[in-house]
C-alpha cells in the first residue's frame, strides 16, 4: 500500500493521485464537523451568511472530541472519528460549495459523496474507529472552537495536527468506494455460505 | 463516610475503570484477531486498536471519545441496607465521573435538543434492575458505557416462526452485512431470541455487552449455533473497520433466548464495538467494595 504525507491546504493534484487503499498521514489544520455543524453550514450558505471559517482546500473530520479546559486552554483527551453515514445527506453540498478536499471519518460513505469526490476532486479517508487516544496524540493544539452552543461533541473544533494517521483512502476521486466493495463481496459470500448448509 | 457516599465513590471508580481499561477477555480476543488476520488493511486497523488500548492505559484517558450513554445493570442483595439510595447514588456518580474521567457530555433531550452537560436526563443514566438475590447483603453493579456507533445498526425483527434457527442465521448475516463498517468491527454480536419485543432486546444487549468472551452457553445446541454463526460472520470478510478481512469482523457471537409466544418469533440483534467496556463493582454493607473486569 503506497503511503503519502500530505499537508493542508490540499491541492486538487494532492488528492487526485490518491487511490482506494492508500495510506495518508496528514499535517496542518483540520476542522471537526458532525451532523449539527453540517446542517448549520448549509443553513448559512442558503441564507447567504458568511461562515466564520474557510474550508477551501481543507479537511473535515467527523469527530466529537472529549475536551477539557485546563488553565483557560482547551485540551483534547480523546478524538476518534464518528460514524460518517449520518453526514451522507450533507456532504455532497459541502464538498461542492466549500471546496473541501478531504473528509475524515469512519464506517464508510455513500454514492452521493463518491460522486462529489469524483466531480470536484476530493477523497474520503478513514481513521480507526474508537482509537480516540491515538488520534489525540497527533493533535498538537486547539486553534479555535466555533459554535460551542451546539455542545462539545457537535461544535466545530479547529485542530493543528502532525502526521495524523494512518488514514486509509476509502473513497477516491475515480469513483471507487472501498467499504461498498467489501459489502458487495460479503453479499456474494453470504449466498455461498447459506447454499452450503 | 456514609454508605451512600461510599456507593457514589465505588460507582465512580467502576465508571472510571470501564472507560479507561478494556476487560482482559476483550483484550485477548483483539490480540488473537490481530495475530490471525491476514488482510494487511484490517491488520493495520487492529494494530492501531492495540496501540490505542495501551495508550489509554498509560495516559489514563478514555479509550474512545464516545464515552457512551452510561448503563447500569443492578443486582440487589435483599439484605443490602441502602436500597432506597441506589438510584440517587448512580446519578450522582455519573455526574461526578463526567467531570473526573472526564467523559464526553453525551445526553441530549430528543424533544427540545437540550443538553444537560453531565450525562444525566430523563431515564439517563439507564438503570436496569437486573434481579434480587434473597440470600445476599451486597449490591452488584455492572457499568456499561454504551457507544453510539454500534447502537446505530442494532435491530429488532419478528420472523415467521416456521423459519426457526435457520431464519435467525440468515437474519444475523444480513444484519452484519448491512451494518458493514459502521459498528467499528471487530464487534461482539448479541442475539436475543423469543420473549416479548423488549425482553428479546434486553437479552441481546446483555449478551453483547455483559457476557464475557470465551464463555460457553450452557445449552449445547445454542453453544454450537454460536460457534457456527461466528465462523460464518467472519467468512463474510468485512474485517476490522470494514476494510476487508477474514478474521476480524466479529470477536464473538453470543445468543440467548426466552420461550416465545406461538404467533411470534422475536429476534433482536445488538452490536458491541471492539471497545467493549464494562466493569462490575460489588459493594458491602460496611461501604467497602471491589471492582472486577
Amino acid at each position: 500500500m503506497p503511503e503519502y504525507r500530505l499537508r493542508t491546504p490540499l491541492s486538487e493534484e494532492d488528492v487526485r493521485k490518491l487511490r482506494v487503499g492508500d495510506i495518508v498521514y496528514l499535517s496542518g489544520i483540520i476542522y471537526t464537523a458532525r451532523d449539527a455543524a453540517h446542517k448549520r453550514i448549509l443553513e448559512y450558505l442558503k441564507e447567504g451568511k458568511t461562515l466564520p471559517f474557510d474550508l477551501k482546500d481543507g479537511a473535515i473530520f467527523h469527530c466529537g472530541p472529549v475536551a477539557i479546559k485546563r488553565d483557560d486552554k482547551w485540551a483534547i483527551v480523546a478524538a476518534g472519528p464518528t460514524t460518517s453515514t449520518r453526514m451522507e445527506m450533507y456532504e455532497y453540498d459541502v464538498i461542492e460549495k466549500l471546496g473541501v478536499r478531504m473528509i475524515i471519518g469512519k464506517g464508510g460513505m455513500g454514492s452521493r459523496t463518491a460522486e462529489a469526490c469524483k466531480k470536484y476532486g476530493a477523497v474520503y479517508v478513514t481513521f480507526t474507529g474508537g482509537a480516540g487516544v491515538l488520534a489525540a496524540q497527533s493533535i498538537k493544539r486547539v486553534l479555535e472552537v466555533y459554535w460551542l452552543d451546539l455542545g462539545i461533541p457537535e461544535a466545530v473544533w479547529v485542530f493543528e495536527v502532525e502526521d495524523f494517521g494512518p488514514l486509509v483512502v476509502a473513497i477516491d476521486s475515480t469513483g471507487r468506494n472501498l467499504t461498498e466493495e467489501v459489502v458487495r463481496e460479503a453479499i456474494a459470500r453470504k449466498e455461498r455460505l447459506l447454499s452450503k448448509t | 463516610m456514609s454508605l451512600e457516599e461510599a456507593m457514589v465513590k465505588a460507582v465512580v471508580e467502576a465508571i472510571t475503570r470501564a472507560s479507561i481499561y478494556l476487560p482482559p477477555d476483550v483484550k485477548q480476543a483483539l490480540q488473537r484477531a490481530y495475530e490471525e488476520e491476514t488482510s494487511p488493511a484490517a491488520k493495520a486497523q487492529l494494530q492501531a486498536i492495540l496501540k490505542n488500548i495501551e495508550l489509554a492505559e498509560k495516559l489514563k484517558a478514555p479509550i474512545c471519545q464516545d464515552t457512551g450513554l452510561i448503563t447500569f445493570y443492578v443486582r440487589v442483595g435483599a439484605r443490602f441496607p441502602a436500597i432506597r439510595n441506589i438510584e440517587d447514588a448512580l446519578i450522582k456518580a455519573t455526574r461526578e465521573a463526567t467531570k473526573s474521567v472526564p467523559l464526553r457530555p453525551n445526553s441530549v433531550d430528543p424533544i427540545s435538543g437540550r443538553k444537560p452537560g453531565d450525562n444525566t436526563g430523563r431515564y439517563v443514566p439507564i438503570v436496569i434492575w437486573d434481579g434480587v438475590n434473597s440470600e445476599r447483603d451486597t449490591l452488584e453493579i455492572t457499568v456499561v458505557p454504551k457507544g453510539g456507533g454500534s447502537e446505530y445498526v442494532t435491530t429488532f425483527n419478528i420472523i415467521p416462526p416456521g423459519k426457526g434457527l435457520e431464519g435467525v442465521k440468515e437474519l444475523v448475516l444480513d444484519t452484519v452485512i448491512k451494518a458493514g463498517a459502521m459498528p467499528c468491527p471487530p464487534v461482539i454480536i448479541g442475539v436475543g431470541i423469543g420473549g416479548t419485543a423488549d425482553f428479546a432486546m434486553y437479552l441481546a444487549k446483555k449478551a453483547a455487552t455483559v457476557r464475557k468472551i470465551g464463555t460457553k452457553h450452557p445449552d449445547p445446541t445454542i453453544a454450537k449455533f454460536e460457534e457456527d454463526l461466528l465462523r460464518m460472520v467472519n467468512e463474510l470478510g468485512i474485517g476490522a473497520m470494514g476494510m476487508g478481512g477474514k478474521a476480524s469482523t466479529a470477536l464473538a457471537v453470543h445468543v440467548d433466548y426466552a420461550y416465545r409466544h406461538p404467533a411470534t418469533y422475536a429476534v433482536a440483534i445488538a452490536f458491541q464495538c471492539w471497545a467493549a467496556r464494562r466493569a462490575t463493582v460489588t459493594i458491602k454493607p460496611d461501604g467497602s467494595y471491589f471492582v472486577e473486569q
